[in-house]
This record gives C-alpha cells, structure tokens and sequence, in this order.
C-alpha cells in the first residue's frame, strides 16, 4: 500500500461570533486520499464538506480557528504561513469550484486565464511557453480546436466547455491532488458524465489523487473507490464504495440512498428523510442525526456513537448491525 | 417567404448598437469643443486679451457676441476659454481618479482597520459641501487656477475612493477571484489582475459626468475672484466680469452658454456610457 497522499487527522474548524460563543463547522474528521484514487465526500449543504476541502487549502476566513492535522505528502499545512501555502495552491493541489459559469474570469481569455495559472508557478516561462502549454491542457481535457478555443473568452464557452477549461487551469501545474468541490452540480445529467469521465481519465492517466465533494450519491458511485459520508460536521460512515451501497451501517446512508429513485422498482413516491439539517448553532445533544432518524433509542440522545469499525466499513452509530442487518434484509427480498 | 422588418429595427442595422443619441450627441459636443480648444489660435477673428473694438457693443456681424468692458471680442475670448477649463477638468478627474481608485480599492481589498480609516477620512472630508470646501482650500492656498485645481482635487477624490471600494468590494466575493487565489496567486496580483479590471464601467461613468462639474465648479472659483485672475479669459471670470452689467447682458452670455453646453454634453455622454456600459441599468 502507498503512503497515503493526503492525511486529515482529528480536523476541527469552528468558527467565533463577536459574542465570543465558537460553532464547529467540523468536528474531528478523519480523512485518507491516495495517489491514483477518487474518494468521495458525500452530504447535505451544511455538513461540513466544502469547509473541510476549505481548510484544506487555507481558504477560509480569518475568523476560522483549524486544529488537527493535515499533511501532503507527509508534509503538514496547518501552520503554514500564507507565503508558504501559496507554493501549495495550484502546484501541488488543484481546486475545482463548483460553478464554472462564475469560477473564470470574464475579462481575460480562457487561454490567457490558463496560462496565468501556469505562470504564477512558473515565472521564468515565457509568455509563448505558457500560452502554449494552455493549448496543451485545453488538449487534455479534450476540447476540441484547442488553439482557437485558447482565444475565446468565457462566455464563448458552453458549461460543460467551461468546467473542462476550469480542470484544465486546475491541472496547469500538474498538481498532486485535485480537490473537486461539486464539480458537475451546476451542469447537465449528460454534461456530468463527460465531466466525471474526464477526471477519471486524469486520474489515470495522471495518476492525481481526487477528493470529490458532492451530494450526490450516483456521481461518487461511478468513480470513487472509497466513501465517506458526512453529516453535522463529522464523518457518519466511511468504507469502499461498494461495501456502503451494499449495506449502509449508518441510517443518514440508508436514508440517502433510499431517496435515490430506482430504475427496476415502480415507486409512487421517493422516500425522503424527513427534516432539516440541524443548524451549526444548534446542534442536537448526543447522535446529531436522532431527531430525524427513526432506529433512535435512548442511548442516541446522550451519548455520541463514534465512528467504529462495523463489518467492512466504519459507521458512527449505536445501531449499526441493527441497520445493517436491515439494509441485507431488504437488499435480499 | 417575405418579412417585414420594422423601420426601426432597418434603422438599427445601419447604426450600430452603441451609438445611442445621448452617447453620440455629447461625444459631439464635447469634441467640437476640444478641437477649437486646439485650433482657435490659428483662425480666431480677434486676440482675445486686447483691444478688438469699442468698449460695450452689442452683438453684430463684427463681434458676434459683442465686446465687453476693456473692449475685447466676448465670442474669441468664449472660445478661448476653453483652453483653460478643459485641461484643468482633465488634469483635476484624472488626479482625483488615480488617489480615489488607489485609497478605494485598498480599503475595500484589504478591509479591517485600514479600510475604518480610510474610509471616516472620506466621511470627513465628504461632510463638506463641495464648494465651501474648495474655496477655503484655495483661499488658503491664495488665488490662480493651479491652487483651485489643487482644491478640487482634494474636493474629488473621496468620491472615486466610495464607489472603487463598492465595487472591489462587491467583486471581491465572485468565485473566479477564490479561483485566482486557490491557484496561488498573490493578493496584489489577484486585486490588479482579477479584480480591478471588473470594477471600471461606473467609475468610467461617473468622470465623464463629473467632467462637467468640474468645469462648472472652476467657472464658480474664478467667478469668485478665487480661480483664474484676469486677464486670462476664463468662463467664470468673464460671467463675474458681466455680472455687474446687468442691461449688457451679452458679455456674460457667451461664457454661460460655454458652461451650459459642456455640463450638459458631459451628462449625456455619461448617461449614453451607463447605458451601454451596464445593460442591465436601462
């Protein structure tokens, strides 16, 4: 097995208001990213994800207080002063935004833009060098007549275009790890799986280790090997792909998964789970997910499962077999 | 199959999109202005600080605006008067752009303490009706059109200094700047090259109406005694000079209509600069 790529131990990110009361956006995640591999973030708006990938790359407010440890390739970047982290972004971790129709500058050129990119790490290349690398990386990520492409602007660009010259600036510099943070929410079902299929082939080819942050569970199911799903700030269940979709441990997993329409199944509705997301500011006591899950007993209202290993994955859950059990039960019938 | 294609729409096939009445019509005026501004020494009818007839004529084919109290042709000295409110307007927006843009987007990038400080300096000097101001800074700084640029200047800045941090600080937060700096960009290169660029179309606006002003704001210093000192033949100056005669009223026509048409061109062709600057304002 290779050392892993990218280490997130114990992370915490909380956040203080002016009244001095602090809110954990993040509590305690644990996270393992491996060269060649996807790994899936999966979870609600609010649980967590985007600011974990945030710290990640020390893009968060001031106001963000980071404790645990996150290490590249062994090296840790909490505590890494601003000068430092900025020979990191972009040369050694690639971040994909959500939005393409926003994440590119509209007054510069996408081949200007990319070959910006390739300049802020490498200024002794010449202006011609960059350019013609820009080409290179629009090649990469197959858009067709890359050189006439490079001199287009933004809004010449469909979405699913835009994504691909937005992984193509985040590739500028042949990072290590491409963070991807719902890369493929803003665009169409068939543009999503271009897009899904692109990183694939970056990966390996490139053989880039990919933190793919989304909240749906059909895009991670295609590509990523291992999963871990948050909710409230901490991770609920982790294990491979497979392993999960074919058993949940976790209630909040099973409640995702059921809520996914079935192909072979003739339903009259889809089974959402009922609720909200509690806010940051009130977070429940004990499992932060008993008041909408409906395998909670007494135990789930005091005391706070962690997670631990059950069957082939880890879940956080007092229930877990109980859960378990159930989700082969019905896989079965 | 034939389509009819309404007169208007045939209109617009000839006339491009920008060149909206109130954007061409002021660019017009203002033109016209900045080449007789050019040219006048080279086909002025009379010189424009002696003597050109008597004293007091009414308007005739020889003086067209007649000649005012030394005698001197009020319609050459009109268009001589260009020469000195065009280049002080130019000079003042261009020194209030450069210290309102710089203060500006600093104090809306940086934010914090700085951007508190910057920002009351602006309040303060704001508080001030612009003209009081201005006049007790080039009392102070004793009369001439040098010293009542240097006060408009310090009148003008804080207003570009407002609408640059509005605008820093409103771009600041769209995702391709977060991009520009996730791929390591440094923060003057992510201000300068991602940020600013996106923030021009109302300050652009704004100088071109305020242009106008500017002009009219140094007519009212010399029309105090404050701006230009005679015999330079400066629009305020020369209205100050017909002010006093009342039933001669062509001595001050001239300059009034000057100050009338360019404060009224700079309006339109700042309004036409809105609108086709920002499509989504109309």
């Amino acid at each position: 097995m290779t050392a892993p790529l990218l280490q997130i131990e114990d992370l915490t990110v909380s956040f203080g208001n002016r009244s001095g009361a602090a809110f954990q956006a993040v509590s305690g995640v644990d996270l393992t990213v491996r060269a060649g591999e996807v790994q899936g973030i999966v979870g609600e708006s609010g649980s967590g994800k985007s600011v974990t990938m945030l710290a990640v790359m020390q893009l968060l407010s001031p106001s963000a207080a980071i404790a645990g440890s996150i290490k590249l390739d062994g090296q840790e970047l909490t505590g890494l002063s601003d000068r430092q982290m900025r020979k990191i972004r972009g040369a050694r971790i690639g971040y994909i935004f959500q939005d393409p129709m926003t994440a590119l500058n509209p007054l510069l050129t996408v081949g200007q833009q990319i070959s910006e990119a390739v300049r802020i790490h490498k200024p002794e290349a010449s202006r011609s060098e960059a350019k013609q690398r820009a080409v290179e990386l629009l090649r990469l990520v197959a858009i067709p007549m890359p050189e006439k492409r490079a001199e287009q602007y933004p809004h010449e660009f469909s979405g699913g275009m835009r994504q691909r010259a937005v992984i193509a600036m985040a590739m500028a510099n042949e990072p290590d790890l491409l963070i991807a943070d719902e890369p493929t929410t803003a665009l169409d079902v068939t543009i999503q799986a271009q897009i899904m299929e692109l990183l694939d082939r970056l990966r390996r080819e490139k053989g880039v280790g990919i933190v793919l942050v989304t909240h749906d569970l059909g895009v991670v199911a295609g590509v990523a090997k291992s999963l871990s799903i948050m909710y409230a700030g901490r991770i609920v269940e982790r294990g491979l792909v497979d392993d999960v979709f074919a058993a949940p441990h976790h209630p909040y997993t099973r409640g995702l998964l059921d809520s996914l329409p079935q192909m072979d199944q003739r339903v009259e509705r889809l089974r959402a789970i009922a609720g909200a997301p509690p806010p940051i500011s009130a977070r429940p006591s004990g499992c932060a997910f008993h008041p909408r899950c409906s395998y909670a007993i007494e135990r789930c209202l005091v005391e706070r499962p962690p997670l631990r290993p059950v069957g082939p994955v880890e879940a956080a859950c007092h229930r877990a077999e109980h859960v378990a059990a159930e989700s082969r039960a019905r896989q079965d019938a | 199959m034939s389509v009819v294609v309404p007169t208007q729409r045939r209109w617009r096939s000839v006339v491009p999109a920008w060149a909206t009445l109130p954007l061409v019509g002021g660019g017009v005026i203002i033109l016209l202005w900045v080449i007789i501004g050019f040219t006048i020494p080279l086909w002025a009818p009379y010189d424009p600080v002696s003597l050109a007839g008597m004293r007091f004529q009414p308007p005739s084919a020889e003086h067209w605006l007649g000649t005012d109290a030394l005698g001197r042709d009020v319609f050459t000295r009109t268009l001589y008067g260009v020469r000195h409110s065009f280049p002080i307007a130019v000079v003042v927006i261009g020194c209030a752009l450069v210290i309102g843009c710089t203060v500006g987007a600093i104090a809306g990038y940086v934010g914090g303490l700085l951007d508190s400080v910057l920002m009351r300096l602006v309040d303060v000097t704001l508080s001030f009706p612009a003209i009081l101001l201005a006049m007790a800074v080039t009392a102070s700084l004793g009369p001439g059109l040098g010293n009542a640029a240097i006060a408009m200047v310090i009148v003008w800045w804080p207003i570009y200094a407002r609408l640059m941090r509005a605008q820093v600080l409103s771009v600041r937060n769209r995702e391709h700047v977060e991009a520009a700096v996730a791929s390591g960009a440094t923060r003057p290169r992510v201000l300068i090259k991602h940020i600013l660029p996106l923030c021009w179309s109302p300050i652009i606006v704004n100088a071109t109406m305020d242009f106008g002003q500017v002009v009219l704001l140094a007519a009212s210093l010399s029309f105090i005694g404050l701006g230009a000192v005679p015999p330079t033949p400066e629009w305020g100056q020369m209205i100050s000079d017909g002010a006093l005669q009342f039933y001669r009223w062509w001595i001050a026509l001239g300059p009034g209509l000057a100050i009338l048409t360019v404060v009224l061109a700079s309006n339109f062709l700042g309004d036409g600069l809105r609108d086709f600057l920002d499509p989504r304002a109309k």
